[in-house]
């Protein structure tokens, strides 16, 4: 600690910061750490965004129109990667690093260079996955969840995709450690930890759920390299290894994974819908306890993912029912937003509208994630569009909604100016619209037997996935509006004031907008 | 609610402006099996239940949201925890969700339960076609069907996929050449596995779907209760084709079954286009989970009578080298098979029994006796020169 607060004086009296890349290159601050993490995953949505277009488009009536079948693979694929450890993974570390600090009343993250290293590390990674696409054979296209033998089989693109992984994986160990220690001990005096603002509390749990897992990915991804390249069997019933094996240290991580992308999001809407309801959160408590129990139940139902590998009935029961039991603190949360809403004076400006549809369509995922809990249903929509409806429902109308309330609600505070609120708030209505139209006929689909990952469909799909298209090709496009809108905020606009928000709460408002290069100077004292 | 779904329907079908607007299907197929039913009823309930839910809490919401907002002068209470209220909302779902468990619960344990079967047929997955294996069993069909094996494979033609012009069968894509065939009535077990990666079987109108795992033996049962034809698709991403290898399920009375049977079962039949000798006994312990599909199984020649090479090359080899897919030398292409057959036949031989290159052994089923493979061998090369 010693060590930071003194590098962080320098600094001050210094005041020589590189100009130009440099800047970027060397930087240990937390907000310019953040604006990079935050602009790298805009790259990546866009970039994934692109793939899923190319999706789309293939998918948009029965035959095969645009692409070979395996490059259609490729595209599913590294659509998943992209998405999920590009653009959602790092977004939510972008906010980490700016809101933390200011939240906690710190002036800085812990580990300042070692932040710095876990950012540079991910363009690298991104570089990777991107140029596997041109290497002889192109990218894998064993989907997102990379299943052995399928993998195993794959090109050079497959090891481009491990060594992304890897990096990845390093990237955001270490951005966790930063966190845990960030929040354990820089926390100004008074705050304790059920003093908390939730944004704090959920990336502390997060954060532990990372270090939990990315290494439990690292091993799977690992011991798949070793089978392609050297020789071993673990994934090779030949060799006297198993390909469900992959599959259980797949999920072991993989859901976990799903809370890593949703209980941050869930932190920032816990933010929101007090302000703009003026009111406080209904229920800290019970809300700090939900996170906890999802986040320790999470790594007790990996195999709601597996229920057609052949499971035993005594796993299939089991993992059932501790997977509808994750629904139980799912539901509090749900809840005690409702009852935050309940009796407020509600005001809806574009941080709070994307709050509210967050709240409405996710719940949505949840429903269907329950009926995918139950193993006789899953066992017919496993691996259908179905299931493609459900995640998309908690990551798109989950994380990705929350991120851009996130990104609304604190953009003042960022750059120091208002965002323009008319098409902030036509931003929301157009992505929930393209959202439904896209993904809600998906469950349609998926019932009627379409399986995901398919190049080419029969005709009595055709219907749904012309409309899914049609959403699909509008919601990508509205989000050319929002960077549109981030770059006239930064920009210029209306001069934000220290507290934009009438109902806002938290040490991040005392400080003025644009907030100082260093947040806390000296620790604030929380009553 | 019914009425409401095909409104919906048809403003759905106006929007896409297709003429197919009478076949737009909302909720699952209908269900064909006892267990399927069972799964159609508990997805009915449940997701009831969800609506009736989600009615509840977003009524309130924006019954909030219309009268607790600024704009009407609304004032901000200030309560901010609620003990009893939280305790029942975390109680009351929990026994909402046990409600759910218990239907489930009886379902899966049907499911599970492959005892006593009539009939069982192994399912092989292959990249990219279906072989399937009458094994030998117990049960009223006991030897009418034994050992007969299909190769299944999509039989929509290329250029329908490929060829925007062309108009598309009524089946597109969810047609093969060669279905399986079971009796009505019947408790048919399915032994899923798989040559090469991980495929699954999947009938949806069956309720019944269970991967195919290279190395490693699944079983699941259906019992038809109609005859008909009946459409599914491989629903584990398995590669370039996952999306064309469909399986297709014809069900017939008893007595065409038996027909069925003992037409394929003849060897002398042309028509069989891929019948094998019922020395190809199906492995034995298929309850044992691991049974190495690398290794052949117990059926390694010695008695097997002299197979049909045809057969064997139609249903299986011919998958490459019709086409002389993969570097693999065309069917009756003379100068890709001088270079081999200048090898001597028994080089040939082994190299089809062994795998050579991007050739798998025995082309894949590793079911098929050396004498199999090697009649289709000389078959081939007695094509090809
Ligand atoms: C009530 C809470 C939830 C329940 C009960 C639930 C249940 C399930 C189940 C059973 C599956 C497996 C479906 C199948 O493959 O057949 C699944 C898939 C999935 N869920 Fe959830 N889920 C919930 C919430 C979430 C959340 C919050 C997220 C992420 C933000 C999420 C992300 C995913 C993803 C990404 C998959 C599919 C992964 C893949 O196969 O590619 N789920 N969920
Ligand atoms: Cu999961
Ligand atoms: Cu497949």
């Amino acid at each position: 600690m010693e060590a930071v607060h003194g590098h962080d004086h320098a600094h001050d009296h210094g005041h020589d910061h590189p100009t130009g890349l440099m800047r970027w290159l060397t930087t240990t601050n937390h907000k310019d750490i953040g604006t990079m993490y935050l602009w790298f995953s805009f790259l990546m949505l866009l970039t994934g965004g692109t793939l899923a277009m190319g999706i789309r488009a293939e998918l948009f009536e029965p035959g095969m129109q645009f692409w070979r079948p395996e490059f259609f693979n490729q595209l599913t694929t590294m659509h998943g990667l992209i998405m999920v450890f590009g653009a959602i993974m790092p977004a939510f570390v972008g906010f980490a690093n700016w809101q933390i600090p200011m939240m906690i009343g710190a002036s800085d993250m812990a580990f300042a260079r070692m932040n710095n290293f876990s950012f540079w590390l991910l363009p690298p990674a991104a570089i990777l996955l991107v140029t596997s696409f041109f290497v002889p054979g192109g990218a894998t296209g064993a989907g997102w969840t990379l299943y052995a033998p399928l993998s195993v089989q794959q090109g050079m693109g497959m090891d481009l995709a491990i060594f992304a992984v890897h990096i990845m994986g390093a990237s955001s160990i270490m951005g966790s450690i930063n966190i845990i220690t960030t929040i354990l001990n820089m926390r100004a005096p008074g705050m304790t930890l059920m003093k908390m603002p939730m944004f704090v509390w959920t990336w502390l749990i997060t954060a532990y759920l990372l270090i939990a897992v990315m290494p439990v990915l690292a091993g799977a991804v690992t011991m798949l390299l070793t089978d392609r390249h050297f020789g071993t069997h673990f994934f090779n019933a030949a060799g006297g290894g198993d390909p469900v094996l992959y599959q259980h240290v797949f999920w072991f991580f993989g859901h976990p994974e799903v809370y890593i992308m949703i209980l941050p999001a869930f932190g920032i809407v816990s933010q929101i819908i007090p302000t703009f309801a003026r009111k406080p959160l209904f229920g800290y408590t019970s809300m700090v306890y939900a996170t906890a129990s999802i986040a320790i139940l999470s790594f007790i139902v990996w195999a709601h993912h597996m229920f057609v590998v052949g499971m035993p009935a005594a796993g299939q029961l089991f993992f059932m029912y501790a997977t509808m039991l994750i629904a139980v603190p799912t539901g509090v949360k749900v809840f005690n937003w409702v009852a935050t809403m309940w009796k407020g004076s509600m005001t809806f400006e574009t941080p709070m509208l994307f709050s509210v549809g967050f709240l409405f369509v996710f719940t949505m995922g949840g429903f269907t994630g329950l009926v995918c809990a139950i193993t006789p249903i899953d066992i017919q929509i496993q691996d259908t569009y179905y299931v493609v409806a459900h995640f998309h429902y908690v990551l798109v109308a989950g994380s990705l909604f929350a991120l851009f309330a996130g990104v609304y609600f604190w953009l003042p505070k960022w750059t120091g100016h208002m965002y323009d609120e008319k098409l902030g708030k036509l931003h929301f209505w157009l992505s929930i619209i393209f959202f439904n139209l896209t993904f809600f006929v998906m469950h349609f689909l998926g019932l009627a037997g379409m399986p995901r990952r398919i190049p080419d469909y029969a005709p009595q799909f055709a219907d749904f996935n012309m409309i899914a298209s049609l959403g699909a090709f509008g919601f990508g496009l509205t989000q050319l509006l929002f960077l549109y809108v981030v770059v006239k905020c930064i920009r210029g606009g209306e001069k934000a004031p220290a507290k934009p928000w009438d109902g806002a709460e938290g040490l991040e408002w005392t400080l003025p907008s644009p907030a100082p290069y260093h947040s806390f100077e000296t620790p604030p004292i929380v009553k | 609610m019914k009425k409401v779904l095909s409104l919906l329907a048809v403003a759905f079908a106006a929007l896409a402006n297709s003429p197919l607007a009478a076949a737009v299907q909302f909720g699952f197929q209908d269900p064909e099996t006892p267990i399927a039913r069972q799964i159609y009823s508990l997805h009915t309930l449940i997701l009831w239940i969800c609506v009736v839910i989600f009615v509840l809490v977003f009524g309130a919401m924006f019954y909030a949201i219309i009268n607790h907002r600024k704009s009407v002068g609304h004032k901000a209470a200030q309560f901010h925890e609620n003990t009893q209220v939280e305790i029942i909302w975390t109680l009351v779902p929990f026994l909402i969700l046990m409600g759910m468990a218990w239907p489930a619960t009886k379902t899966i344990i049907e499911m599970k339960d492959t005892s006593n079967p009539d009939l069982t047929i192994k399912a092989t997955g292959y990249q990219w076609l279906w072989g399937y294996e009458y094994v030998k069993g117990e049960g009223d069909l006991a030897g009418v069907s034994d050992g007969i094996q299909i190769f299944s494979r999509l039989a929509t033609p290329m250029e329908q996929i490929y060829d925007k012009s062309a108009n598309k069968d009524d089946h597109y894509l969810l047609e093969v050449d060669h279905e399986l065939v079971v009796p009505v009535n019947k408790k048919i077990r399915i032994l899923t596995t798989a040559a090469d990666v991980i495929h699954s079987w999947w009938v949806p109108a069956f309720g019944v779907k269970q991967d195919a795992i290279p190395g490693y033996i699944r079983d699941t049962w259906f019992k038809a209760e109609k005859t008909g034809v009946y459409r599914g698709q491989c629903a584990e991403l398995c590669g370039k084709e996952h999306g064309f290898m469909p399986i297709v399920v014809r069900v017939v009375d008893n007595a065409e079954f038996q027909d069925w049977a003992s037409k394929h079962r003849s060897d002398a039949s042309p028509a069989a286009a891929t019948s094998a000798p019922s020395a190809e006994a199906a492995p034995a312990a298929a309850e044992a989970t691991q049974v190495a599909a690398a290794e052949p199984a117990a059926s390694s020649g010695a008695s097997a009578p002299a197979a049909d090479g045809k057969a064997t090359y139609d249903g299986l080899c011919s998958a490459c080298h019709a086409m002389g897919i993969a570097g693999a030398p065309k069917f009756g292409d003379k100068a890709a098979w001088a270079p081999r057959i200048a090898q001597g036949v028994d080089t040939l031989h082994q190299h089809a029994i062994h795998g050579f290159k991007t050739m798998p052994a025995k082309g894949g089923n590793p079911a098929l006796s050396d004498a199999t493979v090697m009649a289709a061998v000389d078959y081939m090369v007695s094509q090809s020169k």
